[in-house]
């Protein structure tokens, strides 16, 4: 199988499984279940990132949960903060003949006038982006141990902002954001009536990201990640632009991450700091390590299952005893991940090669 | 951050007389020695491994923890001395079970592995004790006494500190240079083969290596809790702040590390002074992703010497 | 092969999971979400203590209105995002009559529209003035306004007749929110801040931040957080060799924190319900006998001594019991009889509702208290 149709059958099956539990939550009267399988569905978007960056690319991130921050908290700013102080003002009026202004109730008997959510889920995503590409070049001339604290910085840092700054709300978060219609008729919000729609709508877009993510793989930007992870320096002396690859791929991982805030923010009505914390960040690794690294569909699987259960509270007081517990008991026993390895045995024969070839070389 | 109406620049408006320039320094080296310990047990780790375990800042918080319960029932010798060697046993434990039997693990694997250790240290220690603040009795006086040195006050605590940390640092220069023990674990430090080759065992190096940093930390965890008291959760701040004075230092020298873990101390008390306060706990990250970012190697290490170990 | 045993997996799974238990008919289901773990753990803790006591209780003697209480308590871990995600599976799923909690402020904030929403009591036990400002037909809290701690605060500062002050707050909601109010009521009362600072609420030492408190010379010192760092602050000040009032605000309400300020707590002023310090209650007050109760079951149960913070959660729970009492076991009419609520005695102060104030609590909810060298709390005179 090869071309745009690799992983069509994996896709088809998670859809096929989609509808089916959809189905008969609906049947039961248990449509409650969708809103916890939503909210693992955006989450999930950041784990199949970095399953790309670190499964793939190799390169360890501590830090994911703040570009989750970073795409949530530009949209509720966005999205919440009234501009009609400075309707006298130019890009006002720019902004308002371009039809990116919405006016809505404030829900304390005013108007609050502000930047339409498309526009400001765009400038989320794009901020992500920007300031994953700022950051990269400094972090990837690291390696191993230096690489991943300065991840893990980066999410602390980004932590620290949303907390301290009276603008992102400080430790209360920003709340009352406001829905994001996606089209004519459909909005994400976390909105009862819309639930099922808002269910499909989360998934549909999981089914995307990991077709293009599948995509990428097989294609020969893949192969040339694979070859970085397995030796930087092999890599480097077939020509394989090392830093700009790996530049992407970690751009490409905040932007999905960012995605996921924007909506998951949407869709909750609010953000707070917890969403950067360190915490949040581990959960992602240990979901990426249980479903193998490389291995997308495994991500899947055990990113719904454990973020449905977390989500429930079914760990009780355990929880982040149940997430550092699996990240340590699958590094120890299965690195490979839980749900077995995907990619066939001429990945798993380069994984022995990479294992054997990593202590001597300088790659990660 | 600071107020809008009332507050005035921090720092700026009153100008820092010579005690209050040594309320900050006492501050500063206080703290520093504790993150030099945390960072000297980063180094001696990383010396004879090559790991740098998460899991450090857990070894102040259980040797602390620990403390606390033996000292109900023994007096408080007694209870630090079982502490810490309880934390060593742990350490070791830590090794065997869970470092030694691993072959040629990837960098990435073990940095997973630390962290989870951490993460699960800790919510177990959640669980065996709670949720609240713990702290030892102040070893001499109480929490107000002070003796005043050239216009600053000094906790009697703080010198304790100051003492033990700074013994603990002597003894193990002198351990690693003067004892057989401690040059074989430096020779397996610098090169594991050839030390192997000589017929030290290198396994019960490293596993001297954890114990050796399992019972510096928990002895720090005891005498600095009466300052700053100790919970659950204590050990994650304190293992980033100990990394910091690592890599401040160069990782891999212990006199780096102490080095760096006092300057970092200081950086982080006097940026109070003309920072406003709410920006002190991002110093210790803006120092460590500055000296990531600019001088991997560190102020004091060694570019040459970093690079034939291989990083 | 693989992706069909992944489809039959799944589906599997989504069919065990709906297969679930339907509730007994006379029970009434309570849920709680409170921060019972993680960083918020010293207001959820005690909380989740008070709750299940209160529970037991109240089915040892038969339950309210023939039915017994069930009580459901999830752990939040002071998150927001699984602050909601476990409001939408109470409300949805188990069907609770009302929720009390959670624990903190910014929880709060997160899930009170969808609990407005959705028609469901909630009875918070966070502080902050804009969980009930504006008013939420179905949201209520029962901790104290901080706008009145700060009245109380700087009412002593201005009897005592001095001008300028230093604040220190914590970063959580509850010092940030206190500060305002600090700033904001400072002028009423002729009271300049002379210097405000913001430290980590896990914060191992403050002696630098009050010295650059000390070296701006200010009257008094105003500590406003509810973490275990405020005990730092007195010491800090009186280690120094500084003689300034510090005054603490009613995040201050555990004995703990006044023990782990060791001799530094004598002399520390800070408002806060009469819990604290209700063996000393003349016998005619109100709210005594009901104190000096929960004080002694909760410390016989719990092994802890009692704190404010359990008796937000001890008003929650009483309270809710009076609504359901007043207007049975009907959503709407017990809503409607907590809102006309007036004169009910709890452990915060004595509670008037109106459909403008869903918190109740007035100036008299407080009492000014301080602590003595031994670490006991009284009542400051």
């Amino acid at each position: 199988m090869g071309g745009r149709w690799r992983g069509i059958g994996f896709a088809a099956g998670l859809a096929a499984a989609v509808v089916a539990v959809q189905l008969a939550a609906s049947a039961a009267h248990k449509v409650f279940y969708l809103t916890q399988l939503t909210m693992a569905a955006y989450s999930l978007l950041v784990v199949l990132g970095l399953a790309l960056l670190m499964g793939y690319a190799g390169q360890a991130s501590m830090g994911q949960a703040g570009f989750f921050a970073i795409g949530g908290y530009v949209a509720a700013f966005l999205t919440t903060r009234d501009l009609a102080r400075f309707k006298d003002g130019t890009p006002f009026r720019i902004l308002d003949h371009a039809n990116l202004l919405v006016t809505r109730g404030d829900g304390m008997g005013g108007t609050l006038t502000h930047l339409h959510p498309w526009a400001a889920a765009l400038l989320a995503v794009v901020s992500a982006a920007g300031i994953a590409w700022l950051v990269a070049g400094p972090v990837f001339r690291l390696r191993g141990h230096y690489l991943a604290m300065a991840t893990l910085g980066f999410g602390i840092i980004v932590h620290r902002i949303f907390l301290a700054s009276p603008h992102f709300g400080g430790a209360d978060g920003i709340s009352d954001v406001p829905p994001l219609a996606l089209f004519p008729g459909f909005a994400v919000t976390g909105r009862a009536t819309v639930r099922v729609a808002n269910y499909y709508a989360a998934w549909a877009v999981v089914l995307l990201a990991l077709w293009m993510l599948t995509n990428l793989i097989g294609s020969r930007v893949g192969r040339a990640l694979r070859a970085i992870h397995g030796s930087e320096n092999a890599a480097a002396s077939v020509g394989v632009p090392i830093a700009a690859y790996k530049t992407r791929v970690f751009v490409l991982a905040a932007v999905l991450a960012a995605l996921a805030g924007v909506l998951a923010t949407h869709y909750n009505g609010g953000i707070g700091p917890s969403e950067a914390s360190v915490m949040k960040s581990v959960r992602y690794v240990a979901i990426v390590a249980v479903g193998g690294m490389a291995n997308f569909h495994g991500a899947v699987v055990m990113g719904t299952l454990l973020t449905f259960l977390s989500l429930r509270g079914y760990f009780g007081t355990l929880d982040d005893l149940v997430f550092g517990g699996i990240l340590l008991a699958m590094m120890l026993f299965a690195p490979e991940g839980i749900v077995g390895a995907a990619l066939g045995s001429r990945v798993r024969a380069l994984y022995g090669r990479r294992r054997r070839d990593a202590d001597d070389s300088t790659a990660a | 951050m600071s107020g809008a109406a009332a507050a005035a620049v921090p720092g700026c408006a009153a100008s820092m007389t010579s005690d209050i320039l040594l309320q900050f320094c006492v501050a500063g080296v206080t703290y520093g020695v504790i993150y030099g310990v945390v960072a000297i047990g980063f180094t001696i780790i990383y010396n004879t491994t090559g790991i740098i375990n998460f899991a450090q800042g857990e070894f102040l918080m259980l040797g602390a923890m620990t403390a606390v319960t033996l000292q109900r029932f023994v007096p408080l010798p007694a209870a630090i001395l079982g502490a810490v060697a309880i934390t060593m046993l742990v350490g070791a434990a830590l090794e065997v079970l869970f470092i030694r039997w691993l072959t040629r693990p990837s960098v990435l694997r073990m940095i997973m592995i630390t962290i989870g250790l951490s993460i699960v240290i800790r919510e177990v220690a959640l669980h065996v004790w709670d949720e609240k603040s713990h702290a030892l009795p102040y070893f001499t006086g109480d929490a107000v006494s002070a003796l005043t040195v050239a216009g600053a006050k000094i906790s009697p605590q703080v010198l304790w500190v100051v003492g033990v940390c700074g013994a603990m640092v002597l003894l193990l220069g002198l351990f690693f240079h003067a004892t057989p023990l401690g040059r074989q674990m430096r020779a397996c430090a610098s090169n594991r083969d050839a030390a192997r080759l000589c017929g030290i065992n290198a396994r019960n190096m490293v596993t001297l290596s954890f114990v050796l940093s399992a019972g510096m930390g928990a002895l720090a965890g005891c005498v600095v809790s009466p300052i700053t008291f100790v919970q659950y959760d204590s050990g994650t701040a304190l293992a980033i702040k100990g990394f910091t004075a690592a890599i401040l230092g160069g990782l891999g020298s212990t006199a780096g590390a102490a080095a760096g873990g006092v300057v970092l101390g200081l950086l982080e008390s006097f940026s109070v002074w003309f920072l406003p306060a709410a920006y002190k706990d991002a110093v210790a990250i803006t120092v460590m992703l500055g000296v990531l970012f600019v001088r991997p190697t560190g102020i004091l290490g060694n570019a040459e010497a970093a690079r034939l170990r291989g990083h | 092969m693989r992706r069909m045993r992944n489809l039959v997996v799944t589906t599997a799974c989504a069919a065990l999971l709906a297969a679930f238990p339907a509730a007994a008919a006379d029970t009434i289901k309570v849920g709680a979400i409170l921060a019972v773990t993680g960083p918020a753990a010293f207001l959820g803790a005690p909380e989740a203590k008070t709750l299940e006591m209160l529970a037991a209780q109240v089915n040892a003697a038969g339950g309210i209105k023939g039915m017994k209480v069930e009580l459901l308590i999830k752990d939040s871990a002071g998150d927001a995002e699984k602050a909601l995600s476990l409001a939408k599976q109470l409300v949805e799923e188990e069907k609770v009559f009302a929720i009390l909690g959670p624990s903190t402020s910014g929880e709060s904030m997160k899930i009170k529209q969808y609990m407005d929403e959705n028609a469901t009591l909630l009875l918070s036990c966070a502080a902050a003035e804009a969980i009930t400002t504006p008013v939420l037909k179905w949201v209520f809290k029962t901790p104290q306004n901080d706008a009145n701690a700060v009245r109380w605060i700087f009412g002593d500062i201005q009897k005592k007749g001095l001008k300028k002050v230093g604040v220190l707050n914590s970063n959580t909601g509850f010092g940030k929110a206190g500060r305002g109010q600090l700033e904001k009521l400072a002028p009423e009362f002729g009271i300049e801040i002379a210097i405000a600072e913001e430290y980590d609420k896990a914060a191992v030492d403050l002696d630098a931040e009050v010295t650059k408190l000390k070296a701006k010379d200010v009257q008094a010192v105003i500590n406003w957080s509810i973490e275990p760092a405020q005990s730092k602050v007195p010491v800090s000040v009186r280690k120094l060799g500084w003689n300034v009032p510090v005054y603490q605000s009613h995040g201050f309400g555990n004995v703990k924190y006044a023990e782990a300020c060791g001799p530094a707590a004598e002399g520390v002023l800070f408002p806060a319900g009469r819990l604290l310090v209700a063996d000393v209650l003349p016998d005619s007050h109100p709210q005594k006998a009901l104190l000096v109760k929960y004080k002694k079951d909760y410390e016989a149960s719990a092994k802890e001594a009692v704190s404010t913070f359990g008796g937000h959660a001890y008003d929650a729970f009483t309270l809710l019991m009076k609504a359901i009492e007043i207007g049975g076991p009907d959503k709407e009419k017990a809503r409607a009889a907590l809102e006309n609520l007036k004169g009910f005695v709890g452990t915060a102060g004595i509670f008037n509702f109106s459909p403008q104030d869903h918190n109740g609590l007035g100036m008299d909810a407080f009492e000014m208290l301080t602590a003595t060298k031994d670490c006991k709390f009284v009542l400051a005179r």
